[in-house]
């Protein structure tokens, strides 16, 4: 086996995401030249860093069209290494950016993609890729029939390899002309997400219904804060307007599988419980002792949230005094 | 405006699912129209009142998804299209989907394709990115807003919570997130027209598409279900007790904080 693997690096205002480190590690397991892709205005200043996780070289591309991502603008740039590298794989993040590069990069390499991938079984030719479907009801066992092996890893699933500062390799760069964007990015506008990404948070707090108002999620959100997570939410929480729907979990919504999940007031219907039940560690919290998502956690609370979540967030910081 | 969206017959979201020789069991299921795709019929049919023009809905799948069809064409859309790959097609995958959806619409000069952001059963979202790179058309995925003026068209894109407002032009095909609006369910008389309203089946023969042109590039080794989660622990005593006890499981047992 000799393979070369494209690993596309995603920074967020400036710095490197995580995922981008579990990309290197899914590489490493699938072929044995990671080369990590850079792409944006001017990025190269991180790329020692992806060496330390384990990229074996890096190759940067940077323009001033590639100041904010457009898939015309890092779809060029990233053909651009396919053809210097010619890779027989590549990974990318599934996130906002990798979900929506990757299918315009299958499709004109006319190769299969596999989306979404949780957990890689074997290494190198014979890998075979797990993957939730029916947001996460089921699972399925794939693999790329020929052609170039392209995945997605879904963010907090596979582990990165530990940081070397001492690692070296090379890091180079490819010109390009960004030419043709049809898309024009006039403004980005930060909402709820300052801080911790839902998708990549290690820590969950969601509230559902019983959250009763918008207000109702401060104390959530408080708590969160303090464990370095994110805030998350039911549909049932979205629809009755206590918060924007990008905070929605579940089978329509984000499927997320945080190292910590604390559902507040949520009942846990099924569909619900398809976007969080694969969360490594659950905790529920609600006033009803035969509410749903009892069956699914590993902790139960039988008590109103509005007593239960600032006792917790009491204890939480007790916690982390003595520690 | 001549507008498409790309519909697929899904479980529904109600559904458990059950597994038997390898396969997902469908006897008996309820099936649904996607829930991303119905914001995508919305948008489509909110569009075609405030512009004019015509809403197509097209699918691929078997004879079973005309219900899903009749549904879309009950909310309003004008015209369904089935493209049938029963008899010719064992699988399919988002390359083979696209592949097909391209070699319909390649000649159908479509200003706007809509489609959901994700299917709730495969989930990879595939399929729009990659029709439109095959038609050589600009895409937008995951919007929560579409406004068209002439040419010009407006766009707010999700990503991951933040808003990023997005200026870009016709023809344009997009995906919908959940926020978009809110879909309309069919009225009565929505039901008794759409009975009348042409709905068209087609062949991969009707579209000149070898069989081998549409291999799939995916193999699927095993589906299965999730280890079922043991039952947990409901703590109970004083409630201050609970709360520090259930830290120090967490601290201690899980080891997650």
């Amino acid at each position: 086996m000799s393979n070369k693997v494209l690993v596309l690096a995603e920074t967020r205002e400036g710095s490197l995401r995580n995922v981008s480190f579990e990309a290197i590690a899914a590489g490493k397991k699938i072929g044995d030249e990671v080369v990590a892709v850079l792409i944006g205005e001017s990025v190269a200043g991180v790329a020692n860093e992806l060496i330390a996780y384990g990229a074996d070289r890096v190759v940067t591309v940077e323009h001033p069209h590639l100041k904010t991502y457009t898939s015309d603008g890092f779809g060029q740039a990233f053909m651009a290494v396919i053809d210097q590298e010619q890779p027989g794989a590549l990974v990318f993040g599934h996130t906002a950016l990798g979900k929506d590069l990757s299918p315009k990069i299958a499709s004109k390499l006319q190769s299969g993609l596999i989306s979404d991938v949780t957990e890689i079984e074997g290494e190198g030719d014979d890998a075979v890729f797990i993957r939730p479907i029916y947001s996460g009801k089921a699972f399925e066992k794939v693999k790329i029939k020929d052609g170039v092996v392209f995945i997605t890893i879904r963010p907090n699933n596979i582990a990165p390899l530990a940081k070397d500062a001492s690692r070296s390799g090379d890091v180079s760069s490819v010109s390009v002309d960004i030419t043709n964007l049809r898309t024009i990015i006039k403004e980005v506008v930060r909402k709820a997400s300052e801080g911790v990404d839902l998708s990549e948070a290690k820590v969950v707090v969601a509230g559902g219904r019983g959250v009763k108002s918008e207000e109702g999620f401060g104390p959530l959100k408080e708590l969160a804060d303090l464990l370095g997570g994110a805030v998350g939410a039911s549909r049932g929480a979205c629809d009755a307007d206590y918060c924007d729907y990008s905070l929605q979990i579940g089978q329509t919504g984000k499927v997320v599988t945080p190292d910590l999940y604390i559902a507040a007031g949520i009942s846990g219907a099924i569909q619900h419980l398809a976007g969080m039940s694969n969360s490594k560690v659950i905790v529920a919290i609600n006033k009803d002792p035969e509410a749903n998502i009892f069956k699914v956690a590993d902790y139960g609370i039988v008590g109103d949230l509005f007593e239960v979540i600032p006792m917790l967030i009491q204890e939480f910081k007790a916690l982390k005094v003595n520690a | 405006m001549n507008i498409y969206v790309l519909v697929k017959r899904t479980f529904d979201t109600e559904e458990k699912i059950v597994i038997s020789n390898g396969q997902i069991q469908e006897d008996g299921a309820e099936f649904i129209i996607n829930p991303y795709d119905e914001y995508a019929i919305e948008e489509a049919i909110q569009k075609r009142d405030a512009l004019g023009g015509k809403v197509t809905v097209v699918t691929i799948g078997g004879e079973d998804a005309e219900k899903q069809l009749r549904t879309a064409l009950a909310m309003g859309a004008d015209e369904a299209v089935l493209i049938n790959t029963e008899d010719d097609l064992d699988e399919l995958d988002q390359y083979s989907v696209a592949y097909i959806l391209s070699e319909y619409l390649k000649d159908k000069e479509a200003d706007l394709i809509l489609a959901g952001n994700v299917a709730i059963d495969g989930g990879s979202g595939q399929v729009g990115p990659r029709l439109a790179d095959l038609l050589g058309i600009n895409y937008v995925t995951t919007i929560t807003s579409l406004e068209i003026d002439g040419e010009t068209v407006k766009v707010v894109r999700d990503i991951e919570g933040d808003s990023e407002i997005i200026e870009t032009s016709l023809p344009l095909l997009v995906t919908a997130q959940q926020g978009l609006n809110e879909p309309r369910y069919p009225s009565l008389p929505g039901i008794m027209k759409a009975k009348k309203k042409p709905l068209a089946e087609l062949e991969l023969d009707d579209l000149d598409i070898d069989e081998d042109d549409v291999e799939v590039k995916v193999e699927t080794v095993e589906i299965y279900l999730p280890p079922q989660k043991a039952a947990g622990r409901v703590l109970s005593g004083d409630l201050q007790d609970q709360v520090k006890e259930l830290v120090n499981l967490l601290h201690t047992e899980a080891k997650v904080i």
